[in-house]
Order: C-alpha cells, then structure tokens, then sequence
C-alpha cells in the first residue's frame, strides 16, 4: 500500500459517492415527474376533491418539491427510506422481507454463472480460432440475443412440464432439504446464468487474448513454459482488471434486472417489489429500491476498479 | 567439424487477414558451427525473425512451419511434438526478444522470471537458481546485482532489462542463443553497453547464436557470419570480413551503402546565410503552468537556435530529451510557456490558435509514421489536394494539376493519386508525407524522425530525395532523428540536445573533427562503425559511470551523472553556460571552458 493507491482509492470512493448523490437527485425528480397522484389512486375515483387534498396533506405532499428533496436525502443517509404511501409500514421493512430472497438468488446464480463463465471465456482464450472457440463466440452471442423471457419459458417447458422434474414456480416455504432447493431455484438460477454467461465469458476472453498476445507470452513459452503455466501464472494476473469489470458488470443486474424472471417464477424478488411500488404510485418504496439498485451497482463496480487497481504492479510497486 | 544448428529447406506459410496462405519464408538453408554468431540481416517482411523463431520450434500466431528440417546437434526440431519442444525451449535453446520493456511479465518480480527457465525445467533449485543469477548479472554488469531482482520490470531502465534478459536466456547455460534484435530498441549510448556484455558472454561461454538484426554495424560486432535475407530467400551467405569487405550479391551491396551514408551536399554553404527562424530563450512542456511560467513537465529549458535561409539544421538526442516536442514548439501544436519562435523577422503566437492561415502555410511538419500520419479512408489525391484548397483555395482542373506535380517532385508514380494509403509501401506513404507537406509550399520543414521507421534502403532514397529538394526549392529544413549519421548525411548544422537543453551546436563537417561536449563526444563514439573490430577498440563504453550517480541538484548540468569529466561541486550545483569555441563549435561546459 502507498500514497498513490491510497489517493487512486479515495478517487474512486468519492466519485462513487458522488454518483450516488447524483442518482438520487435523479430518482426524486424522476419519480416525482411520474404521471397519477397517489391520494388519488388510493382513494379511488369516488373520493372527493376535500378527501384527496387532505390526505395528501396527511402524506406532506402539499410541500414543495424542494423541500421534499431535501427531507427526503437527509433521511436516506440516515438510513431512513421512509414509509410506503400505500399500507403505512416501514419501506425498510418492505424491503428487508424481499431483499433476503433477491440475494439468496443473486448468489447462487453468481455461484453458478462466474466459474461457468470463467471457465468459457480462458479455454476459448486459449484455443483462439479453434472450433471450440468458434462454438462458444456463437453460442454467447446467441444466448445473449434470446430474451430471457423466451429462456425462462422454454425452461419450463421442458423441466417443468415435459420433464417435471421440477416445478414451474417457485416456492420458497419449504426448503428442507438440498433437493428442495436445488428444485425451488433451478430454473430462475438455470435462466439468469444464461443471460450473464455469455457477457461475463466474452469479455474474460478477449482481455486474455489480449494478454496472450503479448511479448511475455511468446517469451514465457519460448522458455518452455506448459499452457497451464502460462495461463495461470503469467496470463491471469495481467487480466484481472477488465475480467473483474465485466463481472462487476453482470452482477450487478442480478438485483434489479431480474423483473422478468421472478415474474414467471413468481420468485419474491425485490425488483418485482418495486414494479409493484410503481402501479400503487408508492414513491418512497419505489425511490428506495432504485436507490438501492444503484448503490448494489456502484459497490459492484467500485469493488472491481479496487480489484484492478491492486492487480497493476505499476501502481502497488512504485 | 559438424554444425550444431543446421537448416534446410525451411518453409514457413502465413495466413494473411484475407485468409490467403502465403509462403513468407521459401527454401532457406544455412548452417552455425558451435561457438559461432550467424547473423540473420534482412530489412522487414525478410522473414528473419520468422526463421530465427522457427529454430525453436516456435511460429507466431497464423504462422506455421510447412516444410524444411531444423536440427539442433542431434535433435531434429521440426519432428518434435509440444511435449519435447517445451523441454527443448528455454533449456537446450533460448531466446532474446528486441522489446526487454515487453518481454517482461509486468506482474512478476524480475527474479522470478529469470530463473523461471531453470525452475520449470528442475535444473536445480530455487536457492542455487538465485545465486546463479546474481552471478550472471554481475557478469553483465547489471548495477546492484544482489537487490535488482525484487524489483518490476518497469522499475528498471530499458537498458538494464535487456541486460536481464540475456542473463535469464543464460541461466540454464544453453547451447544455443537467437538474438532477436535486441538492441534496436535502445539508445545508442545504451547500445553500446548491452553490445559489449553480449559478446563477452558469448565469448566466456562458447555459445552458439543467431543474431537478427537490420543493421549492418552491429552485427558485423558480434557475427562470424552473415546470411542477408529478403523476401523470405537467402541472397548471400559470407564471413562477415568477406561480407563488409567484398559483397557479391547486388543486394548486400545496396544493405553496405544504405548503413554508411553518402554525404548529401548542401546548397547553402554560407554558414552565415540571413536568419529564416530563430528561436530565443525558449521553455516547454506538458501540463498545467505553474507560478514560475514553467509546465508542471517541463521538457525543453531556455532552447535558443537560429536554421539561416536554405539551410538544413539537424536535431540530435536520445529518446526523451525533447527533440520532438522542439518541433512541435515551432508548428504550434504545443505552445511554448516561455521565450520567442520568430520565422522570417515576425514573432509568432506560441500555439496555432494565434496564428495566422499564412503563418501556418509557412512551417510544415512531416512525421515519423506515414502509417498513423495519413488517414487510411481517403485516397492520396485527397490527401495532398486538402492543403491546395486549404491554402490556395485551388479547385478542379488546377487543383489536379498541382497534385500530379506534387507527386512528380517527390519521385511517386501518377498512379498513384487515386490509391489509398494502405496500398503503398512504407517509402512510399513517406513521399505521399512529404507531398502533402510541400502542397503548402512552405519556408520551413520539420522534419521528424522521417527516415527512422523505414528499412536502411528505402531510408536512404528518402534521403536522397531531401537533398534534391532542398536543391530545387530552396527549403529550410530542420531534421530530428536519432541517428548521427543520418543526421550528417544530410545537414549543414547540428544542434545537440541533452535533458531538454542545447549542450552543442556545430557545424556538420566539425562532427569529426574538433573538441566536443562529453555527451556529444559519447554520442558520437557509440555509432557502431562498420568494421569487426570497432567495439574492442572504442573507448565509449567505458565512459559510462556505473553504479548510483550523486544526487543532482536543480542548477546543474544534466549530464553530470554519467559524465566522466564532472567536477563535483561545480558541475551539479550551476548550469553551465553556453560559450563559442574554435571551428564554429558552441558548447554549454565547465570542463570544455577550463582547457
């Protein structure tokens, strides 16, 4: 550790501050700009004109937009995110209740996808122009054009209907066994690993063609160096940077990206919480949620700047 | 006596990015006596390289070896499967790469890749693989041998690591050494160092080499014999006395006069001839200005010069010591912080913005690389025609005319006006350079390392081509490069640059002669001469101080670190001024000053 890391770091903490602050200000304008009025949708269209300007009084939505900002950010880095306009319990809580299963599902298709994807991407480094590699380049771009929603239904499909093997929706009460939670989540992980496979293995493999393309491969093998040698010792840590930014990337749409696979699979998810914030007008749950979309994202992200950051002995050994 | 490395027949097949198979190497045969240096001279696309690497075993990526057999004393390199070649790379045979800065694995400390070699193939253990290599560095002379290994690649200077490569090439004593250009990418002064430890280590250890390289002074260093190569054939093989001495094949003779260049004479020879530019306490560089009117990165410090009416100034230095961004001072394109640039009696704005559209028209900038210099979407016709209409507002029928013109006077055929410049030969791409430069029929030429990227032959008609159109345009040109003898083929004066200051400037015909600055002097006796026996008797190498120089104080000369003449106390502490000397020579030194 020295003073450049040390000041390349704090960079990057401030800029990823800055951005959230940023995404904040935007979030509150945004949903602010939202079309419908949630007095209005809560008290349906017999309320009267009095009932709707009271409770939006009730609710402090009378007071101007910039105050509201304000009170509103002050309480975020607090920590408070307020209460659901709706049913008047804590956004916290909402989301506490949802957020759990999102990162239980998060993780395992990280789990799963990352080796796959790592896997993929260095052998199809490795044997550049073979037909492996040819059969893999087609095959991401393929998986990355199919909708996911496409992928998740043809999942169930075969697993779940042909096959039964599984059950079409998934059901988070009863996990007692490995088999049940092999069976509640192989299709929602099975689909989200097919979407972030195919980015994650494309970018490990061309940062590594890359490196395996330059002087200090040839030399390493003109030394006698095996492949594994030189994949493992000599390629792999010039690489770390741009493979852990394309990691980074793909995991962080595993919280909020995954509308459409919990919907089919009726998994209790957190973006579908927030889909659900945006028909009842909810803006504090459905602010909170992007807010924490964003802060999942930049913590991603600012994790793999870190990662690259140590990897460059330019910068670790001054 | 039987040959340690014999080659016949050697076939090698590219496949082009068209996808066509071409033979790159056709049917080379040649044979190394152990204890012997072949050299491998051939300009680019010889196939030298390409040959060099196939005798381990090794084709780069789309290449593969197709024919011909590679023995190495019993072992026959082309039937080997990826198993033995491992065990035959790096221990029977080892390999010195042109680019130590690349060859080096960023990632790794400096130890761990030099005693990698011995450690994969178990020659011995880790320990005794540490203290050999610390043996081997102090033989090259590697400063700070015991340390120098815990350190990364770009801890250390270019010269050193190429230094540390050859002793990772040694450590596991192989039989056979290829020497892929590996001083190429060096100063000259640097150069001459690496030379020297190469061939005492060649000496000490009998061994074998193939040395690859493009220029003819060094190899005739290091080489017992000499196979010229071009397009992938073998043109003549000779002793490296019978070669320098007596070429037999046309083209070894045309590769012998490109690497001594004929003097090209000069139009103006009125040293005295009326000022055209004149440069006057003059500081640049990079980044934001500070308090003092200084650059956070300055790079060149109060530079005073004058190029007279038609002359030609050559610009002289290592890589870093400024000569380029000189150039860019004088175009605009980096404002200077401090100091005049006065072309022709009018003081010009130091960026273009301030600049007039006849102000610019007057100073033309040709590149080093034609390649990343012309945009490869648009045809020649274009590019030389933009400046016409640009400058001359020139249109249609004219404006065709002048192109033609234009490229008549720089020896291109008409053919090629409607081309791009991806269907050109790198010399030619350099005439389309300087076509494009002339279209503004400009008063001064920069000229930037012109002739650098291109092969000994094709530099030596460009050269050529200068000359005659200093002859009929009367141009005034000023010409950077880093090679001495180019610089004195074709200038009238010399201007040397050290560290972002002028430490001499001469008279070209007082390079030989006369007293010089120790740089200067340096610089001048590292150009490898083109006989076998230049590197035992030059002194140059042995001007070089080793070990950790004293700590430089702002004031002082730069050059005090390495030079062997300093006076501490002096020549650290105050910047040396510049004063005339005898035969036109002016110098900025204590020592010179004192005698």
């Amino acid at each position: 550790m020295n003073a450049t890391i040390g000041r390349l770091l704090l960079t990057r903490l401030v800029a990823a501050i800055l951005t959230l602050w940023f995404v904040a200000t935007v979030v509150f304008v945004i949903t602010n700009l939202l079309p419908g009025d949630v007095a209005q949708e809560l008290l349906g269209q017999s309320a009267t004109p009095e009932a709707v300007a009271g409770l939006r009084k009730a609710l402090g939505l009378d007071l101007p937009p910039w105050q509201r900002y304000l009170e509103w950010l002050w309480k975020m880095v607090q920590g408070d995110a307020g209460r659901s306009l709706v049913n008047g319990s804590p956004v916290a809580a909402l989301i506490g209740s949802r957020l759990g299963n999102s990162l239980i599902l998060a993780g395992i298709t990280a789990l799963v996808a990352v080796p796959v994807a790592l896997v993929l991407g260095i052998t199809a480094a490795v044997h550049r122009g073979s037909v492996y590699d040819r059969v893999v380049g087609a095959g991401t771009v393929l998986a990355v054009s199919v909708p996911e929603f496409l992928v998740a239904s043809a999942a169930v499909l075969v697993f779940a209907v042909q096959l039964r093997w599984v059950p079409a929706l998934s059901q988070l009460g009863r996990l007692e066994t490995v088999l049940d939670v092999v069976r509640t989540f192989a299709l929602p992980v099975l689909t989200l690993t097919f979407v972030i496979v195919a980015q994650m293995a494309r970018m490990t493999r061309a940062a590594l063609v890359d490196v395996l393309s330059s002087s200090y491969i040839e030399m390493a093998r003109l030394k006698g160096a095996g492949q594994a040698r030189i994949v493992v010792w000599h390629a792999l840590p010039n690489a770390i940077g741009p493979i852990a930014n394309a990691i980074a990337f793909s995991l962080s749409f595993l919280l909020g990206g995954v509308i459409i696979v919990e919907t089919i699979f009726n998994y209790p998810g957190i973006a579908k919480l927030m889909v659900d914030g945006v028909s009842t007008r909810d803006l504090p749950l459905v602010q909170a949620c992007a807010m924490l979309f964003c802060g999942a994202y930049l913590l991603l992200v600012t994790m793999a700047d870190v990662a690259a950051i140590l990897a460059n002995p330019r910068l670790r050994h001054r | 006596m039987e040959p340690l490395i014999d080659i016949r027949d050697l076939r090698i097949r590219a496949r082009t990015a068209e996808g066509q198979d071409i033979e790159i190497v056709k049917g080379v045969s040649f044979s190394v006596r152990r204890g012997e240096v072949m050299g491998l001279i051939g300009e680019s696309g010889s196939g030298k390289t390409t040959i060099a690497l196939a005798t381990m075993g090794y084709a780069r990526y789309g290449c593969r070896i197709a024919g011909g057999t590679i023995r190495i004393g019993d072992i026959a390199v082309t039937s080997l499967d990826e198993k033995g070649l491992q065990q035959l790379r790096g221990q029977k045979i080892a390999y010195i790469a042109q680019s130590a800065a690349a060859s080096f694995n960023p990632s790794r400390p400096i130890m761990a890749q030099v005693i990698e070699s011995a450690l994969i193939h178990g020659l011995m253990g880790e320990a005794a693989a540490r203290e050999k290599a610390i043996s081997l560095f102090r033989a090259m002379a590697i400063p700070q041998p015991e340390t120098i290994g815990n350190r990364y690649p770009h801890q250390v200077s270019g010269g050193q690591l190429q230094r540390l490569m050859a002793a990772m090439a040694l450590i596991t004593d192989p039989d056979v050494v290829i020497f892929d250009e590996p001083t190429t990418a060096l100063d000259v002064t640097t150069q001459i160092e690496v030379l020297k430890a190469f061939k005492e280590a060649i000496r000490d250890r009998n061994t074998t080499g193939i040395y690859v390289t493009h220029d003819l002074a060094v190899i005739a260093q290091i080489a017992d014999s000499i196979t010229v190569l071009r397009h992938g054939e073998v043109q003549e093989i000779a002793t490296t006395s019978q070669l320098i001495s007596n070429p037999r094949h046309e083209y070894s003779q045309k590769l012998l006069a490109a690497a001594e260049p004929a003097l090209r004479p000069s139009p103006v020879t009125d040293r005295q001839a009326r000022p055209l530019l004149r440069v006057s306490g003059m500081s640049a560089g990079y980044g934001l200005t500070g308090k003092d009117g200084m650059p956070a990165v300055p790079v060149l410090r109060d530079i005073d010069l004058t190029i007279g009416r038609g002359r030609a100034l050559g610009v002289i230095g290592e890589s870093g010591c400024g000569k380029s961004t000189l150039a860019r001072v004088i175009a605009g394109l980096t404002p200077a912080s401090r100091g005049t640039v006065t072309l022709d009696g009018i003081d010009l704005a130091p960026g273009i913005a301030g600049r007039s559209r006849e102000q610019l028209r007057e100073i033309q900038l040709v590149f080093q690389m034609a390649d990343t210099a012309l945009n490869p979407k648009v045809t020649i016709d274009e590019i030389i025609g933009r400046p016409l209409t640009f400058f001359f507002g020139m249109k249609g029928a004219a404006r065709d005319r002048r192109v033609r013109e234009l490229l008549d006077l720089t020896r291109l055929p008409a053919t090629v006006q409607h081309r791009f410049p991806g269907d050109l030969s790198g010399g030619q791409k350099q005439r389309v350079n300087f076509a494009r430069a002339l279209a503004a029929q400009p008063k001064l030429l920069l000229c930037d390392e012109v002739t650098s990227a291109l092969d000994t032959v094709v530099a030596a008609a460009i050269l050529d081509l200068m000359a005659e159109l200093r002859r009929e345009l009367g141009l005034t040109t000023m010409f950077i490069s880093h090679d001495l003898k180019t610089i004195r083929a074709i200038c009238d004066d010399i201007m040397v640059l050290y560290s972002g200051r002028v430490v001499e400037t001469m008279p070209a015909a007082a390079l030989e002669t006369g007293r010089h600055h120790p740089y200067a002097g340096l610089l001048l006796g590292s150009v490898p001469a083109l006989r076998t026996d230049w590197l035992e008797s030059t002194e140059a190498a042995s001007l070089q101080v080793q070990g950790v120089p004293p700590a430089l104080s702002s004031g002082g000369c730069a050059f005090f670190p390495r030079c062997t003449l300093a006076e501490p106390g002096r020549c650290n502490t105050e910047v040396p001024p510049f004063r005339d000397y005898p035969g036109g020579i002016g110098a900025a030194c204590f020592r010179l000053a004192a005698e």
